[in-house]
C-alpha cells in the first residue's frame, strides 16, 4: 500500500474509536463526504470533529450550517456538553448560518456561489480555521435554481477547500440507490462515510461505514455507534483481530472443587467461561461466586445484569452466602442492570464498552447473554460476542457469561453459535430422578488445561455451592436422595461384608483353637505313653542291675570264680 | 395560485395597483434602494451592473440609487444580506426586501423578481 510508503497526513477526530477505524482520523487537508438519512447523526459527528479539534487539537474550525441557525445548533450540541457560546468567544470556532429560501430568489442570468466562498473565507480566516463543516451542502441545491451552474460551482468549492488546506466535512442526504441525493459523492472522492440509523427486531441501531478512503486502509465494516451524554463513539472492535496475547495465569472459580475439575487451578485469566443451562440450574449462583473471588483478590468486577436488578442479585446471592454488597460499597463491584430490549445489541456492546473503559474492571459477567438472542439474531449475537471478547481478550480481561438454554433443546445445539468462541464451557443441568431435579454440571471444554470428564452433583446450600460426586445407578447417574440412598445402600452392604469376614475370621479362629487343642492332647497322650514307656525301660534296666548284683551275690556265696559263673548263669 | 385577477391572495410582496397609468412609471413616487453584490471586477458583475442601470434608467428614472457591495473589500457584508450567490440584487425598498440572482441578463426574470413587471391581466387594460 502507498500509506505504509508515504502515510497520508490525517486529522484525529477526537470521536471515540473513529480514529482506530481510519487509523488516525480525516485526511488531513481534503474534504469529506458524511451522508445518511435524516435523524442519523451527520450534524452531530461533524460538530463533535470541530469541538474536538479546537479543544484537543488546537485546530479552530468553522461551522456553515444551511439547516440549523446558530443558536439552534448551540442549543441541540448543549445536550453533548459542548458550549458553542465559550468556543466561538474563545475564537475556537465560527458559526454561521446560511438562509437559503428559494422562494425569495429569482435567477436572471448567470451567477456563481461566490458569496458563500468569501464568507467561508472570511470565516476561516477570521480564527485562523484548520477545519471546516459544511451541514448540509444539499441546502444549496434545494435553494438554488439552476443544478448545472450549481455542479460546477461545488466542484469549484471542493477544490477551493482543498487549495485552502482545512480538513473539511460536507455532509449529504442520503438519496435513491446512491449516497447522497444529489451525488455528492462524485465530487469528494478522497473519503466517504455512512451513517445510518437501522431497526432491527424492533431497537435501533446507529451504524457507521467507511465507504471509502483514498490512501488509506480502514476498517470495511458496519460500526455501531452510540450518542450519548459524552458525544459519539464508535465500536471498532472487529479491528482488533486475533493477536492478543494470552495469560498462563489461572484464577479461581471461587468454588475449590470446580477449580479442581479444571485442572486444578480454575479458570485462564482473559479467558471467555460461557455457563449453560436451563432455568434455576445455578447459573447466577457460579457467577456470583466468580464474582465474590475475584474481589476477594483485590480485582475490580463488572457485572451486567439483563434480567435481574442489582439487589435482586444481591439479595439472592446473600441468601447462599455471599455478600456482594460489601463488594460493592468498597467499590470493587460494579451492576450494570439493563433490559435487553432496552436497545439494539450495537447499542448495548457500545454502552459495555464505555463501561469497561470507564472502571477498568479485570473480570466481566454478563448475566445472561441469550436474552439478546430475539428470533434469527442469533449471527448478530455472535458478531457481537465475538467483538466483546476480542475487546475483552486484548485487555486481558475475564469475560463469565451465563446462557439459559430451554429445556427440550440440545443444550450443544442452542448454544453452538457461541460456543466456539468460549474458551471454558460449563454445562448446568437439571436430572430428573426419583420425583426431584437435582442438579449435575459438567465441564464440556476447557481450553488449554487438562479437565475433569466427571459429572459432579451441584448443590446450592446456605454457605454457597457445593460440588459432590455423583453415582452411577442401573438407570443412569443418581444425584439427590437417590443418590443418598444409593449411598447408603452401598454402605450397609459393605457392613454386611466387613461382618462376613470377621464371621468368617472367627470362624477361622475357632479352628485354629479347635486345632490346636488336638494338637496338644495327641502330644500329651504321646508324651504320657512315652514317659510310660522310659519308665518301663528304666524299670526293666533297674531290674536287669539288681538281677546281676544278686548273681553277684550268690557266686560269691558259692565262693565259685567268675569263670565259673557262665554254667552257672544258664542255670539258674 | 394561477388566477391572477384575484388580487386578494397574490403574493404579499407585490406591490398594489399603483403602477398602471402608462405602463412605465410603475410605481408611487418612492424612491428604490437597490443593493448589488459582486465579487471583485469580473466580467459577471461588470455586466450585472450594467444590465441592473439600464433597468432602473427604463422603470425608476430618478427614484432609484445603487449601491454596489464587493465582497472582496467588505467580506463580512455577506452575512448580513445572506448572499451565497454573486451577483445579487437586493431590494432593500420598497419593502419587503426581495432579492434576485444573476447577471440581469433575462431582464423579464429580473422585473418579475424586483417586481417591476405589470402582471399580464393589468397589462391588458
Amino acid at each position: 500500500m502507498s500509506s505504509r510508503r508515504d502515510p497520508l497526513p490525517k486529522a484525529p477526530t477526537g470521536i471515540l474509536g473513529f480514529d482506530e477505524i481510519t487509523e488516525g482520523g480525516l485526511p488531513r487537508g481534503r474534504p469529506t463526504l458524511i451522508c445518511g438519512s435524516a435523524g442519523c447523526g451527520k450534524t452531530l459527528f461533524a460538530m463533535e470533529f470541530l469541538v474536538r479539534g479546537a479543544t484537543q487539537f488546537e485546530e479552530p474550525g468553522v461551522f456553515i450550517a444551511f439547516e440549523e441557525t446558530a443558536e439552534e445548533l448551540t442549543q441541540n450540541v448543549a445536550s453533548l456538553g459542548f458550549d458553542l457560546d465559550e468556543l466561538v468567544a474563545r475564537e475556537q470556532l465560527a458559526l454561521d448560518f446560511v438562509a437559503i429560501e428559494r422562494n425569495e430568489l429569482e435567477e436572471t442570468g448567470d451567477f456563481d456561489l461566490s458569496g458563500l466562498f468569501i464568507r467561508l473565507g472570511y470565516a476561516i480566516d477570521s480564527i485562523g480555521a484548520k477545519r471546516v463543516v459544511l451541514d448540509t451542502l444539499e441546502a444549496v441545491f434545494a435553494g438554488l435554481p439552476n443544478p448545472v451552474i450549481l455542479r460546477a460551482e461545488l466542484r469549484r468549492l471542493l477544490r477551493w477547500l482543498k487549495d485552502k488546506g482545512v480538513t473539511a466535512i460536507v455532509t449529504g442526504e442520503r438519496g435513491d440507490g446512491q449516497l447522497t441525493r444529489q451525488g455528492l459523492e462524485e465530487y469528494v472522492s478522497d473519503c466517504v462515510i455512512t451513517l445510518d440509523h437501522q431497526q432491527r427486531e424492533q431497537t435501533w441501531t446507529r451504524r457507521l461505514r467507511v465507504v471509502k478512503y483514498r490512501g488509506s486502509s480502514h476498517g470495511t465494516n458496519d460500526y455501531p455507534f452510540l450518542i450519548d451524554a459524552q458525544g459519539l463513539s464508535v465500536t471498532p472492535i472487529t479491528s482488533l483481530g486475533l493477536d492478543h496475547t494470552v495469560s498462563n495465569e489461572r484464577i479461581s472459580t471461587g468454588i475449590t472443587r470446580l477449580d479442581a475439575m479444571l485442572g486444578d487451578a480454575g479458570y485462564f485469566r482473559g479467558s471467555s467461561i460461557l455457563v449453560s443451562g436451563t432455568a434455576g440450574t445455578g447459573k447466577s449462583s457460579l457467577a456470583g461466586h466468580f464474582a465474590s473471588a475475584a474481589c476477594a483478590r483485590g480485582e475490580r468486577v463488572l457485572y451486567f445484569a439483563f434480567e435481574e436488578s442489582p439487589s435482586q442479585i444481591q439479595r439472592n446471592l446473600s441468601a447462599i452466602g455471599l455478600d456482594l454488597a460489601h463488594w460493592v460499597d468498597q467499590g470493587l463491584l460494579q451492576f450494570h442492570a439493563t433490559r435487553p430490549s432496552f436497545s439494539g445489541l450495537e447499542m448495548h456492546l457500545s454502552l459495555i464498552h464505555r463501561a469497561v473503559q470507564q472502571f477498568e474492571p479485570s473480570a466481566v459477567i454478563l448475566d445472561p447473554l441469550n436474552s439478546f438472542v430475539s428470533g434469527n439474531n442469533t449471527l448478530e449475537v455472535k458478531a457481537m460476542l465475538t467483538r466483546l471478547i476480542d475487546f475483552l481478550k486484548t485487555r486481558q480481561i475475564t469475560a463469565l457469561f451465563t446462557s439459559l438454554t430451554t429445556g427440550g433443546e440440545s443444550l450443544e445445539r442452542t448454544d453452538s453459535a457461541i460456543s466456539s468462541l468460549i474458551d471454558s464451557w460449563l454445562l448446568l443441568m437439571a436430572v430428573n430422578t426419583g420425583g426431584e431435579r437435582n442438579r449435575t454440571l459438567s465441564v464440556l471444554k476447557s481450553r488449554g488445561m487438562a479437565h475433569s470428564n466427571q459429572t459432579r452433583e451441584f448443590l446450592i446450600t446456605n454457605d454457597g455451592i457445593e460440588l459432590r460426586e455423583v453415582y452411577l445407578g442401573p438407570d443412569g447417574v443418581l444425584t439427590g436422595s437417590a443418590r443418598a440412598v444409593w449411598e447408603s445402600a452401598e454402605e450397609s452392604e459393605r457392613l454386611a461384608r466387613r461382618q462376613e469376614i470377621e464371621r468368617r475370621q472367627h470362624e477361622l479362629e475357632r479352628r485354629r483353637a479347635v486345632l490346636d487343642a488336638q494338637i496338644t492332647a495327641l502330644r500329651q497322650e504321646f508324651e504320657a505313653q512315652e514317659a510310660e514307656t522310659m519308665a518301663m525301660i528304666e524299670r526293666e534296666r533297674e531290674r536287669e542291675t539288681q538281677r546281676q548284683q544278686d548273681r553277684a551275690s550268690v557266686a560269691s556265696l558259692r565262693r565259685a570264680g567268675p569263670a565259673q559263673r557262665s554254667p552257672e548263669a544258664n542255670n539258674p | 395560485m394561477n388566477q391572477p385577477d384575484q388580487d386578494d391572495n397574490d403574493a404579499p410582496g407585490r406591490v398594489p395597483s399603483n403602477h398602471d397609468r402608462d405602463g412605465q412609471d410603475l410605481t408611487g413616487g418612492e424612491t428604490w434602494t437597490l443593493r448589488l453584490y459582486v465579487a471583485g471586477q469580473t466580467p459577471k458583475s461588470l455586466s450585472a451592473f450594467a444590465n441592473l442601470q439600464a433597468l432602473c434608467e427604463k422603470h425608476l428614472a430618478g427614484r432609484y440609487r445603487i449601491e454596489v457591495i464587493d465582497l472582496l473589500e467588505q467580506p463580512q457584508l455577506a452575512q448580513g444580506d445572506q448572499i451565497l450567490a454573486i451577483p445579487t440584487v437586493v431590494r432593500r425598498l420598497p419593502l419587503p426586501i426581495r432579492k434576485i440572482i444573476g447577471d440581469l441578463s433575462d431582464v423579464e426574470r429580473a422585473l418579475v423578481g424586483l417586481d417591476l413587471r405589470p402582471s399580464p391581466a393589468e397589462k391588458r387594460d
